[in-house]
């Protein structure tokens, strides 16, 4: 692409407002790299999995307010944007180990959660795509499966807080029902415990003796042994 | 690039490729993985790496002039940033005035630096007088980005045996078998304290846990959260940090580590990087849990890794005289996007293939078996691209060959890939590309640091007061990683850097703080002739300009 220079098409974008011509094909994240910035805030994993690269934008002759991740977003001709760098937000302290996922734990630290109006909103902020209004609506009635299940995808980025009008934060409660879903109500693994016990029993202590001190040479027999009875 | 005909977001080109990975399919389907295409010998294996593997172009590397590691040969961007000067001007930090008294100080915040945090508070050490020092925000790091999950032999048909040999064999019997012992008996325990931390690992209704086999394992091992494996367990550490109240400082990365007058680490110079302010930060013990170097872009490489895997860590610890091991080694993960170019050099995880995808060339071939270790895959998908032109290219001159995703709700059921792989689905629908209908085109991306700071199982590091732990230290992975065990690494080994870093700030004792050592680097530089501008670490990547667009390699 580089190599085509100036051939190559481009499109308009505009940074807070400022007009700049920009290759197409790039994320917003490269296409404001290319025009000259370079990130403090606002880039994180640079691959969609942190959420430090909330964005909202117009098209053009679309009245309609948009929100993506820069690093995912590919720019359009005539988008003008402007990156979120922060969304304040409180998280409630606790000790997961002393909840009990009974009850109405979520309201009972996040009681604004209450305050939804079910506008829908928060949906259509999320750039997963993520159900969070029916998350936020399960928390109410207490079902901590059903939030864990939905906002399992959450990347916290902060599009859905900036943008509730009641001033809910979603992924808070979200992050809670999760631990505690995962602590106290997933099935435990039996087969992990037995194995923790094998361990604590010493069962493995002498072959693995005796592997460490193996020659190379035997170290690569027993490996090409173990390579014949590879799982299916 | 000219505007061209898009048919389901592949340029029309392409398409006839993809008829012909479609046609290959349904004879693909009636073999498992292990009788897909013939394991190579490990003479074979030797013998592709050498003629394709990035690793053994020995013109891509040079032997370092200076430091514990003087004439070990290290990739040029490695040497160019342990070559360089300090940011720092040791003038410039008053060291008698500190910002921050901490008994441990941890450098960076992904899972080993908040394990490290957390067991070092379980060990009795007050939350307060524990301070992260982080680059960017709280658990930004690579470790988020983790998809394909964390390895622990805890099936009755697997063994830590097993989990060794796997481990050693990959990592070509080079490894410090004692840190790799550790972390494949202290695997399943990490596994239990992170169940009970409330991690949701994916599991049968009865409790047994969904693990994967992957490339270069022996059994179903790698343990995952969905495609989100990293995120999830970060977001149990990330919570767990911020409920006990230990104190941390984001976006102040640390540019030079501070000693004593008795030659111990000391602490950091931290950089406030939006007020651009030194802080100084004295610590007992220090932790240096800084990650990788994916955005040296060895070689030309495109990278999997966090905007902050610049090696600062790396930079820090060699000029307080740690010593480096397998530093020559770097992995390149053999599936990152190759198309479109938005996404290109993303990780396409390993666990896509762990589930049947399956790499075909642009005929539709089969030509590697999914199960051979990273380098060893990496180095054949290489060669098919540009060694037997069996690759198909893209619009900006990059070649891939495809993955072939559709398998995966074939073999699995309808639905897996959503359910399995949301996040991937998702990358690749936002792009326009249906991956449960269409194949992704993949090539090798730079993706992991083998080699690192030598630790032993204390996670000492030879230098008294400096901890290490994560992929900036070498040894349990030799040279080459296992998927899965990067993130086992962390734990095994951040929850022993908290553990140690704790008993040793209980009765360290120390002296006046001194950057001498930066000025003797400076020294060191002067005699051997280094004449450069060049400063180190490097903190954040450049992508200015025509920097920000991925270009094709010049491989041949």
């Amino acid at each position: 692409m580089s190599e085509e220079g100036s051939s190559t098409p481009k499109v308009r974008i505009y940074v807070m407002g400022k007009e700049y011509k920009v290759p197409i094909g790039l994320t917003i994240m490269k296409a404001m790299e290319y025009i000259g910035y370079r990130f403090i805030r606002g880039c994180g994993c640079r691959g969609g999995f942190c959420g430090a690269c909330a964005t909202v934008y117009r098209i053009k002759g679309d009245y309609k307010l948009k929100m993506d991740l820069a690093c995912q977003k590919v720019v359009e001709d005539g988008m003008y944007l402007v990156q979120i760098p922060f969304a304040p937000a409180e998280k409630k302290v606790y000790d997961i180990k002393k909840l009990k996922p009974s009850g109405n734990v979520l309201l009972e630290y996040y009681p604004e959660l209450a305050k939804c109006v079910s506008c829908n909103t928060c949906t259509k902020a999320c750039p997963q795509d993520l159900e969070v209004m029916d998350f936020v609506q399960a928390a109410i009635k207490g079902d901590i499966k059903e939030v864990a299940e939905l906002s399992f995808d959450c990347i916290q980025c902060g599009l859905c807080a900036i943008r509730c009008p009641m001033g809910i934060v979603p992924y808070y409660p979200a992050l809670l029902a999760r631990r505690l879903y995962g602590r106290y109500i997933a099935p435990r693994s039996k087969h992990l415990r037995e194995r923790i016990k094998e361990i604590e029993e010493g069962k493995f202590d002498a072959e693995m003796e005796r592997y460490t001190r193996m020659t190379v040479e035997e170290l690569k027999k027993e490996y090409l042994r173990t390579r014949e009875e590879i799982e299916q | 690039m000219k505007k061209m005909k898009m048919v389901r977001g592949y340029p029309e080109y392409m398409r006839e490729s993809i008829e012909l990975v479609e046609k290959t399919r349904d004879e693909r389907l009636k073999h498992t993985f292990k009788d897909t295409y013939r394991f190579l010998t490990l003479e074979e294996r030797e013998d592709v790496l050498k003629k394709w593997h990035p690793d053994y172009k020995e013109e891509m590397k040079r032997p370092l002039k200076i430091g514990p590691n003087k004439g070990d040969k290290v990739p040029h961007e490695v040497a160019d940033l342990l070559e360089a000067h300090p940011l720092v001007n040791p003038d410039d930090i008053d060291l008698s005035h500190v910002d921050y008294d901490a008994d441990i100080l941890i450098i960076g915040s992904g899972g080993a630096g908040l394990a490290a945090a957390l067991w070092a508070s379980y060990s009795g050490i007050d939350p307060g007088d524990i301070l992260i020092a982080t680059k960017l925000r709280l658990g930004d790091a690579n470790s988020k980005m983790s998809q394909a999950g964390i390895q622990a032999a805890d099936r009755p048909q697997d063994s830590p045996i097993l989990h060794y040999l796997d481990i050693m064999g990959a990592g070509h019997f080079v490894n410090d078998r004692e840190l790799v012992k550790t972390l494949v008996m202290e695997a399943p325990f990490i596994i239990k304290w992170l169940e009970e931390l409330g991690v949701m690992f994916d599991k049968e209704p009865d409790g047994t846990m969904v693990e994967d086999l992957i490339g270069g394992l022996c059994r179903f091992r790698v343990h995952c959260c969905r495609d989100y494996t990293g995120l999830e367990i970060m977001r149990n550490l990330m919570d767990d940090v911020l409920n006990l109240g230990i104190p941390v400082v984001e976006f102040s990365p640390a540019i030079e580590l501070i000693m004593d007058e008795y030659g111990q680490v000391a602490g950091a110079v931290l950089w406030n990087m939006e007020t651009e302010e030194y802080y100084v930060a004295r610590a007992k013990s220090t932790v240096l849990a800084t990650g990788g170097f994916g955005r040296l872009h060895i070689q030309g490489y495109a990278t999997t890794n966090h905007y902050g895997s610049t090696a600062d860590g790396l930079v820090l610890a060699y000029r307080v005289g740690a010593k480096m091991r397998d530093m020559d080694s770097v992995q390149y993960h053999p599936t990152g996007a190759a198309y479109p170019e938005a996404i290109v050099g993303l990780l396409c995880t390993a666990k896509l293939r762990g589930r049947g995808a399956q790499p075909v060339n642009k005929y539709g071939e089969v030509f590697v078996n999914p199960l051979e270790p990273r380098d060893v895959e990496a180095a054949m998908i290489i060669r098919e691209c540009y060694g037997k032109n069996n690759g198909v290219e893209t619009p900006t001159g990059m070649r891939g060959v495809w993955l072939d995703t559709p398998m995966i709700d074939i073999i699995n059921g309808e639905g897996t890939i959503e359910k399995a792989f949301p996040a991937m689905f998702r990358q690749f629908k936002r792009q326009g590309i249906d991956m449960r209908v269409d194949p992704i085109l993949v090539f090798p991306t730079l993706h992991y640091q083998n080699g690192g700071i030598v630790i032993n199982v204390r996670t000492e590091t030879g230098v008294p007061g400096l901890f290490a732990a994560g992929e900036v230290t070498g040894g349990v992975h030799g040279k080459n990683r296992l998927v899965g065990n990067s993130w086992m690494e962390l734990m095994v080994f951040g929850r022993r850097a908290g553990i140690y870093a704790a008993e040793r700030a209980k009765k360290a004792k120390l002296g006046k703080l001194t950057l001498d050592h930066v000025s003797k680097y400076e020294k060191m530089l002067e005699e051997a002739g280094v004449r450069t501008d060049r400063r180190s670490p490097m903190v954040l990547p450049n992508y200015k300009g025509e920097r920000a667009i991925s270009h094709a390699l010049h491989i041949l």
